[in-house]
Order: C-alpha cells, then sequence, then structure tokens
C-alpha cells in the first residue's frame, strides 16, 4: 500500500465562475508544487477540458481522473468522478441533453473556455452550464453507478448547492459513494456537526476555482495503485485500504 | 382558514386523497430550500415551494405543516405522492407562480 494525495474537485476555465488561468498546464503545474499525486478536474455540467488536462499531465507522474460537477434539478451539487473517456463522455451527452436550451451571458457569468494542454483557446462552451439539469440527484446517482464512475456529494457544509441546503438531510435511499467536506470545515467540526451521516465516507477536496486553492484541502488515499477501484475500497475501508483527511 | 377552503380559492388542485383537508391554515412559509424550511418554518402553515422532491413530505411532517403547495404547474414525484398518503399531509398544484401564488393566499390570509 501506499499512500496518494488526492485534490479531486478542481475546476478548470471552462467553469464560468473559475479564473481564466485556470488552464491544464497551470493546473498540472501547481498540482506538483503542492506534492498532489491524483486530481480529478470537475467542471460544472461539462468535462470538455479534461482529456486537455490529462495530456498536460503526461511524464509528470501525477494522475488525472475525469469528472464533472452535475447540477442535479434540485440544485444540488454532485460530483461524478470517471476513469477513461468513454463512460465521462456518456454522462456528459445525458447532462448536456438534460440542460435547458439557453446560451451562456459570458458578461454576467464568464466565460466558458476550451483549451489545450499548451494554453491554447480551442473554443467557448455555449451552454448555460452553471444552470439545473432536468436530472434529478436519484437519477444522476444511478446513471453514475451504471458508468463504473464514483458519485460524491459536493461540499455538504456549504449554504448552497448542497444536498443539505436543498434536501435538507440525505434521504435512506440516496447511496453517495462519500460526502465531502469543504476547507471551510475542519475535521473536529465536522465531526460535530456531522455526526449523523457517519455512515458515508468522507472527504476533503479544494473545489478550487483559483490556481492558489489548488491542494488547500487535500485527502489521502492509501491504496494499492491510482485507479478508481482502489479508490472504491478505500472507501468502504476494504483490503486495508483507506481514506484520510484532517 | 381551513385547508380545503385555501385550496378552492386559489384554483389548487389537490394531489393527494387522504390527508387532512379540514386542518387550520395558520399562516404560509415560502423557501425552496429544505434546510431552510426545517429552521424556520411554523407549525400548522402551509409550505410553499419549486421543489419535488420525496424530502418535502419529510419536512412537512417535522414541521407539523398543514399542507405543500407546488407551484408553476410542476408535478411532485410518485415516491413523493407515495410518502404523502402514508404520512395524510395534503399536496396541492398551483399553475402560477410562486409570487401569484404566494400573493394570492397573503390576500385570503391577511388581508
Amino acid at each position: 500500500m501506499k499512500t496518494f494525495q488526492a485534490d479531486l474537485h478542481i475546476h478548470t476555465c471552462l467553469s464560468p465562475c473559475s479564473e481564466l488561468d485556470m488552464n491544464p498546464r497551470e493546473i498540472v503545474d501547481r498540482a506538483r508544487e503542492r506534492g498532489l499525486d491524483i486530481i480529478a478536474i470537475t467542471d460544472h455540467n461539462s468535462a470538455e477540458n479534461v482529456e486537455a488536462t490529462c495530456r498536460a499531465a503526461q511524464g509528470t507522474g501525477i494522475t488525472v481522473w475525469g469528472g464533472m460537477e452535475i447540477t442535479s434539478s434540485e440544485e444540488v451539487h454532485v460530483l461524478a468522478l470517471f476513469e477513461g473517456q468513454e463512460a465521462l463522455k456518456r454522462m456528459q451527452d445525458m447532462v448536456y441533453e438534460h440542460l435547458p436550451p439557453l446560451e451562456n451571458d459570458e458578461q454576467f457569468y464568464g466565460q466558458q473556455v476550451i483549451v489545450n494542454e499548451f494554453k491554447e483557446v480551442m473554443g467557448f462552451n455555449r451552454r448555460l452550464l452553471i444552470a439545473a439539469t432536468g436530472l434529478n440527484a436519484q437519477r444522476i446517482l444511478d446513471v453514475i453507478a451504471s458508468l463504473g464512475g464514483i458519485s460524491v456529494a459536493s461540499h455538504i457544509d456549504r449554504q448552497a448547492f448542497s444536498i443539505l441546503s436543498q434536501l435538507g438531510f440525505i434521504p435512506e435511499d440516496l447511496r453517495f459513494n462519500a460526502l465531502e467536506l469543504s476547507p471551510n470545515v475542519s475535521r473536529t467540526e465536522a465531526e460535530s456537526r456531522f455526526a449523523s451521516l457517519k455512515r458515508f465516507p468522507w472527504v476533503s477536496f479544494s473545489d478550487a476555482h483559483h490556481i492558489m486553492d489548488i491542494g488547500r484541502r487535500a485527502t489521502t488515499l492509501l491504496i494499492k495503485e491510482p485507479t478508481l477501484d482502489e479508490m472504491r475500497q478505500a472507501l468502504t475501508d476494504s483490503g486495508g485500504r483507506n481514506v484520510v483527511w484532517e | 382558514m381551513k385547508v380545503n377552503e385555501m385550496a378552492g380559492k386559489l384554483s389548487l388542485r389537490v394531489n393527494t386523497t387522504k390527508g387532512d383537508l379540514d386542518r387550520d391554515v395558520t399562516g404560509c412559509y415560502i423557501s425552496d430550500l429544505l434546510s431552510d424550511v426545517m429552521a424556520n418554518a411554523q407549525e400548522g402553515e402551509v409550505w410553499i415551494t419549486l421543489q419535488t422532491h420525496p424530502n418535502i413530505v419529510a419536512v412537512a411532517v417535522l414541521k407539523n405543516l398543514s399542507g405543500i403547495i407546488i407551484t408553476n404547474n410542476r408535478n411532485p414525484e410518485g415516491e413523493t405522492l407515495k410518502k404523502a398518503e402514508a404520512e395524510g399531509i395534503p399536496i396541492m398544484l398551483s399553475a402560477s407562480s410562486t409570487f401569484e401564488t404566494g400573493g394570492s393566499l397573503y390576500r385570503l390570509l391577511r388581508c
């Protein structure tokens, strides 16, 4: 077993609320400086900067997982993590199909920039990525599971866009693989505020929208190799694997 | 004002068959954040929301609310209706927006 530092909630310049310098190259460089071993790119309702980040990380020793932060119809943010492009592409197709047919207003929400690994702009995503999809949380979790991904309830401590703010509590049949605590709460605070949610594994990531935020919070995975399957086992404390964050 | 009288005056479609329509509506709370409703709604109030998730029934039971009005022609999920029937919480549907529905109810209760 080895320990891997994982920050699995990072936005790129594709997210309208993100800084424009959040391009694959800068993100990978910063991840290296912060000693991260695994990162995941999780833009709002889109995964179009994932492949460029995978290419930017080639030869660096950093593992990049693809993902998305999907907005459910209840306006709950759900992290969907995948390995490989095929499942991610299918997830993205489904999300696109269920976004409202509206265009992003760049002046108001910000630009949604698609870039390559050389910091070159390849285009702009015109969809209203900040909008809620028509998919409810249950449906999203079902699809993630059927595609072999991992689902994480985003920043459950936040007052907006979290499963707790939107739905008050986590219904029993909504089986997230893990819950994410934001960098705003310490482990001790989380233990007292969310004692009733100990039935779920907990993780904590940066939710970085700015370069300096990458790795400000990470979770240590004790696993054999950096694969999603290993992480899945770590989340359930199987075979000597586990997840830890302070 | 009783729940059934309110439903009639606001042209709400009562979507549940069980539940106490003869109960008094003591006020109203409007919010789409269930955490906020759990913190601030008062017993006997009717709750106006856009949310259709089954959790709305659990919150209404927890706060002992007199009913739930779902606005803007949204339909509750099947599981939500099942839970509402089981718990006896009236679910009513409004074809109007939250603003229109809340405004009309305000006039009924306060003017």
